[in-house]
């Protein structure tokens, strides 16, 4: 039986072998920073702090992601230097830097307290880029697994619910349904078992911060999920995560291995009647399954479709028993409330969104990379201040956030606050986090076009509207990309939008009009020059003179 | 499509077929291990065949139409064998914005295949993928396993020259 | 104390109607004599709420939802039938028609079709988006049936009937989205199938002529349902 006491001396432990070390070199070992050889980075650094006869001097340890992914490898020392862009070879200069004295590498040193790490603020990622994702020893040096042994001896599952209710956490998949609430459904629904699940499976293109959390820090997840099923009386929790994700799967099952070695999963943990296990479920490469009715249809093993809500899984899910599902960012939050208290989270963010959010910036801005930041900061901010602006001399056009169920938000609205309820206002929404920053070598009504290419492949064909409408409208914006659109294409365009929106039956259907709606709102005059002047203003579009004619 | 003769059952002693035969059984042949006993399969054989399909079937006591419905519903698995090499082409809206496009375009004409096809002589299979999170490093692409990004045409023509030779 | 499913009331086009807990308002509002258009639905199979033809609104939810699949709530007051609800039912049926192949008057269930007779009962007489005119094969491997797909509207009701009253799962969906299709075991000829029974009842259910006996020439394939809810009905029998 594990103890609080064990967890406090494994701890210490840690601290001891840390403290013995003068100098501390973290290298990212994320999958970003990994595609660019950071593995090699870390096997120099290591070779070299061997041979100038440093071993327990200066400790290398692999970290997961320090956010700035588009500067990688990346490589900090101590608090504060950090190093951008290095290669196995400078390996070499780091750790001859540090023998003679902790000397920065300047040709190396990036600014860290630029706005991009200042402006953040880490609740969800405060282990990123600080512990090693593969030691669960190092998590519990971060006072992991705390939350979870410390509810199991204090609390009921009552009070858990409660705890996060009054945090005011909401869903950070993208719906933004309140946490609390959904716990306290699922806690009061009846069932021989339940069912606890962890929705991973991120296909939101542009989207990568689950990606990163599950290989930057896999315990919090599982800790969310353990804290998760023992409010909601479950015993049994499934981790269902994208199959492009090799590293993370990887990561996570060598964490659920040493929580069960540990006995922070399993039977009667923490010598309570509480046991809980997890499986990890591979996803297959379809968008839909992040539909909740469709995730568990593909757990189930079957076709990922998704089926009529009420009833909502929380009364009926997975093989018909009460499940609850969160998406990864939601469970990464659960401990540190249950530390902190749901007043302290309630202090961030604004009135109606609490807490922070984690965003992947990408696309045509400077500083591309994982970012998280309280909510309701403006977006102005985000883009101009974190990201850097959009590099190159060009000039910003739009913003689109929440994936293919989102929407674009043009320059004029950059300084609303972030937060749910104005994304919604503006036609998009929050999504669980991609951020994708366009400039003026973007086409809207190509952008659109994109979109809705990836709706009609993803549709999965159970519903006519989604179905079909996808179809139809796919084929209306090709037609008015490549100028052979007339002012009837755009009525009927519009037409099937209402169609598509209000009668699909789930909700990758109802918002694949979204960035089609939200472009011609912010961008109508775009669409008119492609339809009207047979003209693409960014010279995406390769409008031929000849189809004028023929078309 | 002309009637064909049922496909031999794959060898008992084959070892890509206890590899199989061992997923199905860590989940004790239960029907909703089907997609997980798939990613086996097609991890041990590189593609899935009727024959394979046929005895997942019958191992998990699944119909067999279900089989081929969850196969197909899914982009992950593939029914076609693959070429020597793979190269997945990011076209997530990141990868998109910074010229995915355009890359898949020069694949396209240089070696005449689209996404989803294989070049005649069986060297390169060219895949598309929904973002597999790389999006910091776009656009990239997966080089058989592994991962390039901030591509240009050029990098990427001047990777698969180097796989077709 | 009674413990079976409770008794709602709820109002269906202004009309007070009573219902147990569990039934729909598509079931409700036929036991009461009033009509909402189905497609995919089928009395005895399970609902699945795809070719959104019975969508109704239902006050304070903002979207209609599909009354084969809802379950009545008390209280509820439920609009059968207004202008949005007809424009959407029209548009459907339009997707629909666009596409496949569909050709009424060449084939076999020309008069005896589900998708034509609520073409008429909308006045379909041309469609504003574009026929897609894909290409799909007919199989007639089969010694009794023919399957032609470009008559195939992905109700489900063959992979249903197939799978719950016949079980023997033949039918099921490849692909998805446009490109899902029926398929007959491993994506084969429906003749080499080895779970066929051959009972025809896929053939029956079949709200178009997708599936028809062969032999059956323009206008004369005709469908009769009758075994299913006396199939079900025999079946409940024996699980009492």
């Amino acid at each position: 039986m594990i103890t609080l006491e064990d967890l406090t001396e494994i701890a210490a432990k840690e601290q001891e072998t840390r403290s013995a070390a003068d100098h501390h070199v973290h290298v990212c070992v994320a999958a970003s920073c990994l595609s660019l050889k950071s593995d090699l980075v870390k096997e120099s650094l290591e070779k070299e702090v061997k041979q100038n006869g440093l071993a327990g001097k200066v400790a290398v340890k692999g970290v997961g992601c320090m956010g700035l992914c588009m500067a990688g490898p990346l490589v900090t020392v101590g608090d504060g230097v950090l190093y951008q862009n290095v290669t196995p070879e400078d390996g070499i200069d780091i750790v001859k830097g540090l023998a003679e004295g902790a000397r920065p590498i300047s040709r190396l040193e990036g600014d860290s307290k630029a706005p991009f790490f200042t402006k953040q603020v880490k609740v969800v990622l405060e282990n990123c880029g600080k512990i090693d994702p593969e030691r669960v020893e190092d998590y519990i040096a971060a006072d992991g697994y705390r939350a979870l042994l410390e509810t199991l001896e204090n609390k009921t599952p009552v009070d858990v619910c409660h705890e996060i209710q009054k945090s005011g956490l909401r869903g950070r998949g993208g719906g933004g349904y309140p946490t609390g609430l959904k716990w306290s459904t699922v806690l009061k629904s009846t069932g021989a078992r339940k069912y606890v699940i962890c929705n991973a499976d991120e296909g939101d293109p542009g989207a990568f911060m689950d990606r990163s959390l599950l290989e930057s820090d896999p315990h919090r997840v599982i800790e969310g999920m353990a804290i998760g099923a023992y409010a909601v009386g479950a015993s049994h929790g499934y981790l269902y995560v994208r199959a492009e994700y090799p590293l993370a799967v990887k990561r996570l099952k060598a964490a659920i291995k040493q929580a069960e070695r540990l006995g922070l999963l399993g039977t009667n943990i923490h010598g309570t009647p509480f046991s809980f296990t997890v499986d990890v479920r591979l996803g297959a490469g379809a968008f839909v399954c992040g539909e909740e009715t469709a995730l568990i249809a593909s757990i189930e093993g079957g076709r990922g479709t998704p089926r009529p809500r009420p009833p909502y899984p929380a009364e009926e899910g997975l093989w018909g028993y009460p499940t609850l599902i969160n998406n990864v960012e939601t469970f990464a939050n659960i401990a540190p409330i249950l530390r902190n208290g749901g007043a302290w989270f309630a202090s961030l963010g604004t009135a109606k969104s609490k807490g922070t959010k984690v965003f992947a910036l990408a696309g045509r801005v400077r500083n591309t990379g994982l970012i998280e930041v309280p909510m309701g900061m403006p977006l102005r901010e985000i883009i101009e201040d974190i990201g850097g602006g959009v590099p190159d001399g060009r000039t910003f056009k739009a913003v689109q956030t929440g994936g293919p169920s989102g929407g674009c938000i043009p320059a004029p609205l950059l300084d609303m606050p972030v937060d749910y309820e104005s994304l919604a206002q503006a036609g998009s929404m929050m999504g669980s986090g991609g951020m994708i920053v366009m400039d003026d070598s973007s086409c809207m009504p190509d952008v659109a076009k994109f979109f809705m290419e990836f709706c009609r492949t993803e549709s999965c064909g159970k519903c006519t509207p989604c179905r079909v409408g996808t179809v139809h409208m796919h084929q209306i914006l090709q037609k008015i990309c490549s100028g052979r659109a007339t002012e009837a294409d755009l009525a009927l365009l519009l037409d099937l939008c209402d169609v598509v929106k209000n009668t699909s039956l789930c909700g990758l259907g109802q918002t694949s009009p979204n960035p089609v709606l939200s472009t011609l709102r912010y961008f109508k005059d775009e669409y008119t020059r492609h339809v009207i002047d047979k003209k693409c203003g960014a010279s995406v579009c390769k409008i031929r003179k000849d189809e004028e004619v023929h078309g | 499509m002309p009637p064909e003769a049922p496909k031999a059952a794959p060898a008992p002693k084959d070892n890509r077929w206890k590899l199989v035969e061992a997923a199905m059984r860590r989940h004790g042949y239960k029907s909703h291990a089907l997609i997980e006993t798939l990613h086996t399969a097609q991890e041990a054989y590189g593609f899935l065949e009727e024959p394979v399909l046929r005895a997942v079937a019958q191992g998990l006591r699944v119909p067999l139409s279900k089989v081929y419905g969850v196969a197909t519903f899914y982009n992950f698995f593939s029914l076609k064998p693959q070429g020597e090499h793979t190269c997945v082409v990011c076209t997530g809206t990141a990868c998109y914005i910074k010229g995915a496009g355009d890359i898949m375009e020069a694949i396209e004409k240089k070696f005449g295949i689209e996404g989803g096809e294989t070049t005649p002589d069986g060297k390169i299979s060219l895949l598309t993928a929904r973002c597999f999170g790389s999006c910091g490093l776009a656009p990239a692409a997966v080089f058989d396993s592994e991962v390039a990004g901030k591509l240009t045409v050029e990098t990427t023509l001047s990777r698969l020259e180097k796989w077709s030779t | 104390m009674i413990t079976g499913p409770r008794i709602k009331t709820l109002t269906i086009d202004d009309k007070p109607v009573g219902a147990r807990e569990d039934e729909t308002i598509l079931t409700i509002a036929r036991e009461n004599g009033i009509r909402i258009p189905t497609l995919c639905h089928l009395e005895g199979l399970t609902p699945i709420g795809g070719c959104r033809l019975c969508l109704v609104e239902v006050k304070g939810i903002a979207r209609p939802v599909a009354a084969c699949v809802t379950s009545v709530q008390e209280g509820m007051e439920v609009t059968t039938d207004s202008p949005r609800l007809t424009q959407y039912r029209r548009m459907v049926l339009e997707l629909l028609f666009s596409e496949r192949n569909h050709v009424c008057s060449v084939c076999v269930s020309n008069g005896g079709c589900d998708l034509q007779d609520l073409a008429q009962e909308f006045g379909l007489t041309h469609l504003t988006v574009p026929y897609q005119y894909p290409r799909h094969k007919v199989d007639a491997s089969h010694p009794w049936f023919t399957l032609d797909h470009n008559r195939c509207i992905l109700c489900t009701r063959c992979v249903r009937v197939c799978d719950e009253i016949e079980g023997a799962h033949t039918w099921d969906l490849f692909g998805r989205g446009m490109q899902a299709r029926v398929i007959t075991d491993l994506n084969q000829p429906w003749g080499s199938s080895q779970t066929c029974t051959g009972c025809g009842k896929c053939v029956h259910v079949c709200p178009t002529g997708a599936l028809s006996e062969k032999g059956k020439s323009v206008r004369e394939m005709r469908k009769s349902r009758e075994f299913l809810p006396y199939l079900r009905l025999m079946r409940q029998g024996r699980q009492v």
